[in-house]
């Protein structure tokens, strides 16, 4: 009874999605299309003549009417042909399916050290409130949160790889004596621990510490605060107040009862703090030369690469649909009241 | 948990729907003869040939393609490398000889130059590639043609290992055009064993997998993130080089490549900001190589269609006012040379650049500007391109302050690279901007050309004025040692000079850092890094 109530509402969601997707693919496609650079001439390059940039314009057909390029984008689309990036060269869905992976384990590792620092702290601080557990807590996710990506991770680098020589060469997700483990995942780690390569998984978890850290400084302060809020309200509320009455023991009113209750904002908020992360990640990957889906779209984007942009804000899409699918499924999971409703 | 599950299992979609995924390399990163460059721009084609392929993508075309000829490399008196324009060697030419006529050349082969699988280089690859480099269109055709190469019969099978070029004008520019990066050699039966209807030229195929006869190899591409070099051991169009592996890697990051150098885990840190190379110098942490760029100025470029600016006053004014001094110590770190405060108006020489006769002198600005109606001053934007904010930035600030000085009020506005070329080079509508522009072939004539010809991409002035394309056109196909050259350019010089629509403001340096066991670094004007001469010194 519940799976199904539970698979109606994940198709029911997907459903929804639908029509916010076809509203995406229609308005990047005008977006980009607005975008004031003229691709034909910046990809004519250097030297360029009017002759031969209206050669590349036919080329990339840019040169046939707007409703034409939008049906062929379509009937590509539809046949999972998210086009070719002209700056590459390369199919933009294969571009993704290597990107992706590589910004998606830097979120998740960053945001799981994020989570593991912040909830911890919010719930400390939600106990003794203007304490100066609270007090310092409140310092460190403003510190955090008011330094930009990219300083921050510049002044790790300078610490910990040029001055103290503890973290390896800021080159992307693996060291060059490391080869890139078999692919299952696209995640290093994982995929190296598949592979029973423990050397190679220390080494993309060392590429990853420092970049993990940069991103989780950053989000500290939304996930500690909306924990601590929270948690604020969940201790006063009746039901704590009777539990306490009914002499229950402190440690199982916080973490049972008070600390599950208060959760279900953080879920939410770890859900929007993932999806503004991939965006925040474009500085720490040009620091950390990271090759992930960020900077890719940034690349795109400066040179009007109309199929790179599409595809990028179209994966973004679909990735943001299925995260707020996954958010309601673990909120009914948190929360009996949510699936029982639906 | 769940999390985790999702998305392992959007990797294995990733698998299953056949998306072809990056290869497993060899074990490369072992080896000790490897250098590790840090480049700071994204490799997008390794075919130069392409539609759309960029300027750093150059660097896999002059290294691991080989052309007909090459400019030879001299030693400059502080020891660097620097490569020689007035020297022609043979790269897979053993000699050439012009025809009694002096309207066509004839090329003989190397004999025992063979590509990388094995099979020998033909007149036919030779006149394959000419064609290809001219019938994609683009750059390269119009690089081509600079030198005269324009039409697919001028390139002409005479044996089995000659080949014709026949010229359609005489031009001193010909023979240098064939060793620029263009007119790359290419093995021709495997290109057009992947050609088909709609891509006659393999152009889909040559733009991941490079088929030619180079010193190096590709053996490894991740677009985005580095190309692996590996020495053709077969190379004879040259001394073999001393490097056997090299790993470019992209590092987008100016402070982190800088990092990475200081702390020696690279050999090299490929085009260093100005200020980089200048601390990294006094500080001796690692080896600043490199030299001013050939044929290249930065200049403040007045646009002659906009109203104050079509007074030639008002430009010299304008000139007076910068503050070149100051520009050239915060804005280019001093790396470079100055091109300001020349002696006079009317040059003694042909060398260019060469120093322009301004100098900051807001007296005479002032006294300029009075003259004209526009003595109160006025209100003009400056824009530079945002890729190039790492010496432009601090320049227009400058500039601004120098300007306000007479009473020009100057906004700022700092275009993205995409608009840039059709904003400044293509519809050329910037009344006043920064520019870069630097010519490939060494010559005065050749600056000229673009920068000066009234519709050519690089006069983003929109300078027109017939004694200077009579002069331009007179001079492009002439020999240097013609006695009639000297005069024509010193007028040409003179009267850039005089109508100053490009204002002249320091010649940049093209710089790079390299690890203190890592030598034999040269500087080319097609800036991009040589690595055939690049040696790893051991001790």
């Amino acid at each position: 009874m519940a799976l199904g109530v539970k698979s109606r509402l994940i198709l029911s969601r997907l459903a929804q999605a639908l029509p916010a997707l076809a509203g995406i693919v229609v308005v990047t496609f005008i977006l980009t299309r607005a975008l004031p650079g003229d691709p034909a001439a910046y990809f004519a390059g250097p030297a360029a003549d009017a002759r031969s940039i209206a050669q590349i314009r036919e080329q990339l057909g840019l040169d046939r009417p707007l409703p034409v390029q939008f049906f062929s984008y379509v009937t590509d689309l539809l046949q999972g042909d998210l086009g070719r990036s002209i700056s590459t060269g390369q199919p933009v869905a294969e571009a993704l399916m290597q990107r992706l992976p590589a910004s998606l384990e830097l979120t998740l590792f960053a945001l799981l050290l994020s989570a593991l620092i912040a909830i911890p702290l919010g719930v400390a601080a939600a106990r003794r409130p203007d304490s100066w557990v609270d007090q310092s807590c409140r310092l460190l996710v403003t510190a955090g949160v008011s330094l930009p990506t990219f300083f921050t991770g510049l002044l790790l680098v300078y610490v910990f790889y040029f001055i103290l020589g503890w973290a390896p060469p800021p080159l992307g997700r693996l060291d060059l004596v490391y080869i890139s483990p078999p692919q299952v995942t696209g995640f290093f780690t994982i995929d190296a621990l598949l592979d029973r390569d423990f050397a190679t998984f220390r080494a993309a978890l060392a590429q990853l510490v420092l970049p993990a850290m940069t991103l989780a400084l950053f989000t500290l302060a939304p996930i500690a605060r909306m924990t601590r809020a929270s948690m604020i309200q969940a201790l006063g509320s009746e039901f704590i107040r009777t539990a306490r009455a009914s002499g229950l023991s402190e440690r199982k009113i916080v973490y049972t009862y008070a600390f599950r209750n208060a959760m279900l904002p953080v879920v939410t908020t770890l859900g929007m703090v993932f999806s503004f992360m991939l965006g925040a990640n474009v500085l720490v990957e040009k620091v950390f030369a990271w090759p992930g889906i960020g900077s890719f779209a940034v690349e795109a984007l400066v040179v009007s690469d109309y199929a790179a942009v599409q595809g990028f804000v179209l994966a973004m899409a679909v990735l943001f649909v299925l995260l707020n699918l996954l958010i309601d499924v673990v909120y009914t999971l948190a929360d009996p009241r949510v699936g029982m409703e639906g | 948990m769940q999390r985790r599950e999702f998305l392992k299992g959007v990797g294995i979609a990733a698998l299953s729907s056949g998306v072809p995924l990056a290869s497993i390399p060899s074990a490369w990163a072992q080896a000790a003869d490897t250098l590790v460059i840090a480049i700071g721009s994204t490799i997008n084609s390794l075919d130069l040939h392409r539609p759309g392929t960029n300027r750093p993508s150059y660097m896999v075309t002059v290294n691991v393609y080989d052309r007909l000829v090459r400019f030879a490399t001299k030693a400059l008196p502080d020891g660097s490398l620097n490569f020689d324009y007035n020297t022609l060697e043979g790269e897979l030419a053993e000699s050439w000889q012009i025809a009694p006529d002096g309207m066509s050349v004839v090329f003989k082969l190397k004999p025992d130059v063979k590509f990388w699988d094995g099979a020998p280089i033909t007149a036919e690859d030779v006149r394959w590639s000419l064609e290809r480099a001219i019938a994609l269109g683009g750059f390269p055709a119009t690089q081509m043609k600079a030198g005269g190469l324009e039409k697919a019969d001028q390139f002409e099978v005479v044996d089995e290992s000659s080949i014709r070029v026949k010229f359609l004008r005489k031009s001193k520019l010909t023979l240098p055009d064939l060793a620029v990066p263009v007119p790359f050699i290419i093995n021709s039966k495997i290109a057009k064993s992947k050609a088909t209807a709609q891509d006659p030229w393999a152009a889909e195929y040559l733009h991941r997998n490079p088929a030619g006869s180079g010193a190096y190899k590709v053996e490894r591409w991740d677009p985005g993130q580095q190309i692996v070099f590996v020495r053709n051991e077969e190379w004879k169009a040259g001394p073999l080089p001393a490097i056997r592996r090299i790993v470019l890697r992209e590092v987008p990051s100016q402070a982190t490549r800088r990092a990475l150098i200081e702390r020696g885990d690279i050999g090299m840190a490929f085009e260093l900001p100005p200020k980089d190379a200048k601390e990294i110098s006094e500080k001796k942490s690692a080896v600043v190589v490199g030299a001013p760029i050939a044929n290249c100025m930065h200049v403040l470029n007045t646009n002659l269609n906009f109203e104050p600016f079509k007074d030639k006053r008002v430009r010299q004014a304008i000139a007076y006012a910068i503050p070149y001094q100051q520009i050239f110590e915060q804005g280019a770190y001093g790396r470079g040379l100055p091109m300001w405060g020349g002696k006079s108006f009317t040059p003694t020489d042909i060398a260019w650049p060469q120093p322009s006769p301004y100098s900051t002198d807001y007296g005479k600005a002032k006294e300029l500007l009075s003259q004209t109606e526009f003595k109160n001053g006025f209100e003009v934007p400056l824009s530079f391109d945002l890729g190039t904010a790492d010496w432009a930035e601090s320049t227009a600030l400058i500039i601004q302050e120098g300007l306000a000085k007479i009473g020009v009020k100057t906004t700022i506005d700092k275009v993205p690279g995409a608009n840039w070329r059709t904003m400044a080079l293509v519809d050329k509508k910037l009344p006043l901007h920064l520019e870069n522009f630097g010519g490939w072939l060494d010559t005065p004539c050749y600056y000229f050309l673009w920068a000066y010809a009234k519709g050519n991409l690089f006069n983003s002035s929109n300078y027109s004025d017939a004694e200077m394309e009579q002069l331009i056109t007179e001079t492009l196909p002439m020999e240097m040692s013609d006695p009639a050259y000297a005069p024509k350019i010193r007028r040409m010089i003179a009267k850039a000079f005089d109508e100053v629509p490009r204002i002249p403001l320091w010649q940049p340096s093209l710089e790079s850092g390299l690890r203190k066991d890592v030598q034999g670094y040269s500087s080319w004007y097609h800036r991009q890094p040589e690595l055939r001469t690049m040696k790893i010194v051991k001790g």
